[in-house]
């Protein structure tokens, strides 16, 4: 620690005197116009608080155009941080502090159901002040509803404040806020100062030097002006065993790159863009390649003209390109080209909502190809998992010659959580090409019986010559003009999807074995729907929950499971019609997407509560429906 | 040393092949179909360069000239309508060691496949792409392509189709960083095979035109420039594809142009009174894209799990 930096934390301890107040947990939101750097504020004070021990999960609240207007409903951009003394796996329910750069943005959370009566809300006072009387107006009359609504407001100074120190405060506020957020949440300040450096690394000690003093200002500026001092004890201090943070999409592309894969072909399309953007950067470390295509028809093409080369290879997009790929997706299922395809959901159909969750491509992943096209879907629950998915579907689609598509969606993309460092291992890598001598007599699909799988010649791999082709064809690959081949094409594939099965293991229960409800869910709803359960056995229900992470084919012994609750329920975020809207009926009756497949696969009569509003879930909405449908029950 | 080796061996090819090495399926194609002679010199080709067979990969989208991996005995990807280009090219990406080869017509190139012609020949991937036109959808039967004549009648068409035809050699030659085009008619071998052979020789992808019949259902379209030769324009240049006295006495209409000069090209592609045979255009200096995409290749488990390391390093906490 260099001299100034002691003496900047002694100055800080000096101010933190007072004795704050514990709590468990908190949930923090920071919002703003686009490019006042809200999300660099809450990622850092995320970093901060996961490297004191903390259990923290932070989620971007992202606009769906780059500049949107200032000042607009629908262009709030920032961030959520919810900061627990325990592990956290979810954005949590309402936020209970909340600073906002100007009044308008904060509708758009509070039509998301951000906020709650009570919720404390630290707003920038100077609109108040604004030469435009239209702003004035708008700002006193937000004030006055946001006070009808309950919430707490505190008029603040920041760019007041802020231009002390610098002369362009919209650049310098989030920094200023970072500050008073540790001073209200006892962060540690040298980890903070730390953090920032670093961030600006890059922009040298002319740059750091500004953003410490706004962050010390606003340390400064909380101590001596706000009542709020709070107190998130980590269980254990400190990082306990090796942690790295990273949101979903980079957990993919470091997947990717562990899982030694040698090109990515990607068209952008939000919010799956990221994870190549991050490949862009870093797949050089591991000698891979990530081909921009001319459009996603393209990139899958590509994708599938490596593998087929016989080099591993990836393609990532989300719901509108997956669509693009059908039918090179069709082509790899009917010549078993191995390939991974990740899918980050967004809210569909059509562009639907680009920026926005949604679980709505289950169906499609599974069924949207023409004919039959078996193939292996399956879906991570947490950020951990998409690393460790990624290498999984590469060799699941090579052991087993057919496509993977990982579902995740724009609330694994984004969100952001300190999991456990993989430990990469050699067995994770893609092994060489085998280039030795083909042995004439086996053919291109030399299906064993059983499993329908078979080995795969490779090109440059003498003797072992064939043409691919998409037609319907016989296990020499050759095109199948016979009644019988197409038959027998359609068996093996198929098999293959049964033999999957065969090797994967009963899912966990979570809660008791047996009860009134068992909760299914699948991919990034796992952490919020486990929360919901707890919550609900606490006030002693019997409600448990069975997550799945394989949707094709199944993991085993389901229907033995159902067996022992008097109602099973998926809870998805796609969209189901409720038992009581209008003209439904138990015949007409659209269920939820993993409901409908669970229903036809167990014939167990499974009911589903789901929604599509564009926000991930909460787990006190999640328990409100079920104890709704618990209540039926009884 | 004079071919001699540091052993005093001499320097013997282990293997030599000949036409059968790459001759696959009987081609079902219809008797008089132009596919015909394209296969016999593209299997000429690979002979003459002793391609070894497991080598080549021979990539096609849909329809009839799509069929033509299925006749060579080589490794073959027979992939979806237009889309043959982005599988060569991923095919490509990662194995500079293999021979791509793509077969493609005018309804799979210029037509379903028109986003991947334009950027593949942006991409200038080391590949042969040979487009097969025969100014008709053969395997649908009968429907307007896009080099269809205008009011020429088709089952899509009855009375006639409606537009011009398009022009594929200016389109072609207007993409940022052509690098090979080239023009033949079916008819005439020895162009077929030197047109070929320079295609497969220059590093990029090398762009040709090939004027096919289809005596199914277009017989008329090319019969008139079967018989009257003066109808073709013969390109001439030392640095463009040999001709010899033969091909020369048939075709009396003839023109030096420097495969160099990117704007005679394109007076002579847009000259639609003429079918222009030669080489229209070569820049052999022209980016490629393998010269990206090949980067990296070969590094060791422990170089990529290093690599994977610093990866992780730098979100540690």
């Amino acid at each position: 620690m260099t001299k100034q930096a002691t003496a900047q934390k002694s100055n800080v301890a000096e101010i933190s005197a007072g004795k704050p107040k514990r709590i468990e947990e908190h949930i923090i939101e920071v919002v703003s116009d686009s490019g006042e750097g809200a999300q660099k504020c809450g990622q850092t004070f995320g970093t901060v608080s996961g490297k004191m021990g903390n259990g923290v999960w932070t989620v971007e609240i992202i606009p769906a155009e780059i500049q949107p207007p200032a000042r607009s409903k629908e262009g709030a951009s920032g961030v959520r941080i919810r900061l627990g003394s325990k592990y956290v796996t979810n954005m949590g329910d309402q936020a209970d502090l909340v600073v906002a750069f100007n009044e308008q943005v904060l509708y758009n959370r509070i039509v998301n159901g951000a906020f709650r009566k009570g919720t404390v809300v630290l707003l920038e006072n100077k609109w108040a002040e604004d030469p435009q009387p239209a702003i004035r107006e708008q700002y006193a009359a937000a004030l006055a509803d946001f006070k009808e609504r309950g919430l707490v407001i505190h008029e603040l100074p920041f760019e007041k404040e802020c231009l002390k120190i610098v002369k362009n405060a919209r650049k310098g506020k989030n920094m200023f806020v970072l500050g008073m957020l540790c001073r209200i949440y006892s962060r540690d300040t040298q980890r903070a100062l730390d953090e920032i450096a670093k961030a600006f690394a890059r922009k040298g000690e002319k740059v750091i030097k500004p953003n410490h003093e706004l962050f010390k200002a606003g340390y400064q500026y909380a101590a001596e002006n706000l009542e709020y001092h709070y107190e998130v004890l980590p269980e254990k201090e400190g990082v306990q065993s090796p942690t790295i943070v990273t949101n979903g999409n980079t957990a993919i592309g470091l997947g990717v790159l562990a899982s030694g894969m040698d090109c990515l072909a990607m068209y952008p399309i939000t919010p799956a863009t990221s994870a190549s953007h991050y490949l862009a950067d870093v797949f050089h470390l591991t000698g891979g390649f990530m081909h921009q295509a001319e459009d996603e028809i393209a990139a899958a093409a590509y994708a599938v003209g490596s593998s087929y080369s016989g080099k591993t290879a990836v393609t990532i997009t989300s719901g509108p390109g997956m669509a693009l790929k059908t039918e090179i997706l069709g082509l790899a299922v009917m010549c078993e080209v191995p390939l991974v395809v990740v899918n980050v959901q967004r809210g569909g159909p059509a562009t639907g909502q680009p920026t926005k969750i949604e679980q709505g491509d289950l169906l499609s992943a599974i069924y949207s190809m023409p004919g039959d096209a078996p193939k292996i879907v399956m879906a991570p629950a947490t950020i951990s998992e998409c690393f460790h998915f990624v290498i999984t579907a590469r060799k699941l689609a090579e052991a087993f010659r057919t496509p993977v598509i990982i579902l995740t969606d724009a609330n694994l993309a984004t969100a952001v959580q300190p999991y456990d460092r993989p430990d990469p291992q050699a067995e994770w890598l893609a092994a060489p090409i085998d280039q030795s001598e083909w042995d004439k007599n086996i053919p291109p699909y030399d299906w064993d019986d059983e499993t329908g799988l078979s080995p795969r010649p490779i090109p440059g791999q003498p003797g072992g010559e064939y043409v691919l082709t998409g037609l319907a064809h016989t296990k020499r690959s050759k095109v199948a003009y016979d009644s019988m081949s197409n038959q027998i094409g359609c068996n093996m594939r198929s098999r293959k999807i049964s033999a999957v099965a065969a090797t994967l293991q009963r899912p966990e229960i979570y809660g008791d074995k047996e009860g009134d409800i068992l909760v299914v869910s699948w991919g990034s709803t796992m952490g919020a729907v486990q929360e919901a359960v707890d919550r609900m056995r606490a006030d002693g229900h019997k409600v448990s929950n069975v997550h799945l992470r394989f949707l094709h084919p199944f993991e085993k012994d389901l229907k033995e499971i159902f067996s022992k609750f008097k109602k099973v329920m998926t809870v998805e975020l796609n969209y189901s019609d409720e038992p009581d809207m209008p003209l439904v009926s138990d015949a007409t009756r659209r269920y939820a997407q993993l409901a409908n497949i669970l229903r036809h696969q167990t014939l167990v009569d499974i009911d589903c509560w789901s929604i599509v509003q564009a926000a991930p879930l909460q787990p006190g909405v999640i328990c409100e429906a079920v104890l709704g449908r618990l209540k039926k029950l009884n | 040393m004079f071919g001699l080796k540091a052993d005093w061996s001499l320097d013997v090819q282990d293997r030599y092949f000949t036409i059968e090495d790459y001759e696959g399926a009987q081609p079902r194609w219809c008797t008089g179909c132009g596919d015909h002679g394209v296969l016999t010199a593209v299997q000429k080709v690979c002979r003459e360069a002793q391609l070894a067979p497991e080598k080549i990969v021979n990539v096609s989208g849909i329809g009839c000239s799509s069929r033509l991996p299925h006749y060579m005995k080589t490794y073959g990807f027979h992939g979806l309508h237009g889309r043959a280009l982005p599988f060569a090219s991923g095919i490509k990406a990662r194995r500079p060691d293999l021979d791509v080869w793509v077969s493609t017509g005018d309804g799979d190139c210029f037509s379903i496949g028109g986003c991947h012609w334009i950027h593949g020949i942006r991409y200038n991937i080391d590949m042969v792409v040979l487009v097969f036109d025969n100014a008709i959808y053969g395997l649908t039967k009968n429907q307007t392509s896009p080099t269809t004549p205008k009011d020429y009648g088709t089952s899509t068409h009855p009375s006639g189709s409606f537009l011009p035809s398009m022009n594929p050699l200016t389109i072609t030659l207007g993409i940022t960083n052509v690098s090979f085009v080239a023009q033949v008619v079916d008819w005439n071998p020895l162009l077929v095979y030197e047109t070929i052979k320079m295609a497969h020789a220059h590093r990029g992808t090398s762009f040709v035109r090939i004027i096919q019949r289809c005596p199914v259902f277009v017989e008329d379209i090319h019969k008139g420039m079967v018989d009257d030769p003066s109808q073709i324009l013969l390109l001439k240049h030392e640095n463009g594809i040999p001709t010899n006295e033969a091909v020369e006495r048939i075709y009396p209409n003839q023109v030096e142009h420097d495969p160099s000069d990117w704007m005679g090209a394109m007076a002579i592609a847009r000259d639609e009174s003429k079918v222009p045979c030669g080489l229209l255009y070569h820049d052999p200096a022209a980016p490629v894209y393998d010269d990206w995409s090949n980067v990296g290749m070969g590094m060791s488990d422990e170089e990529k799990i290093a690599g994977v390391n610093k990866a992780l390093d730098s979100f540690s906490i």
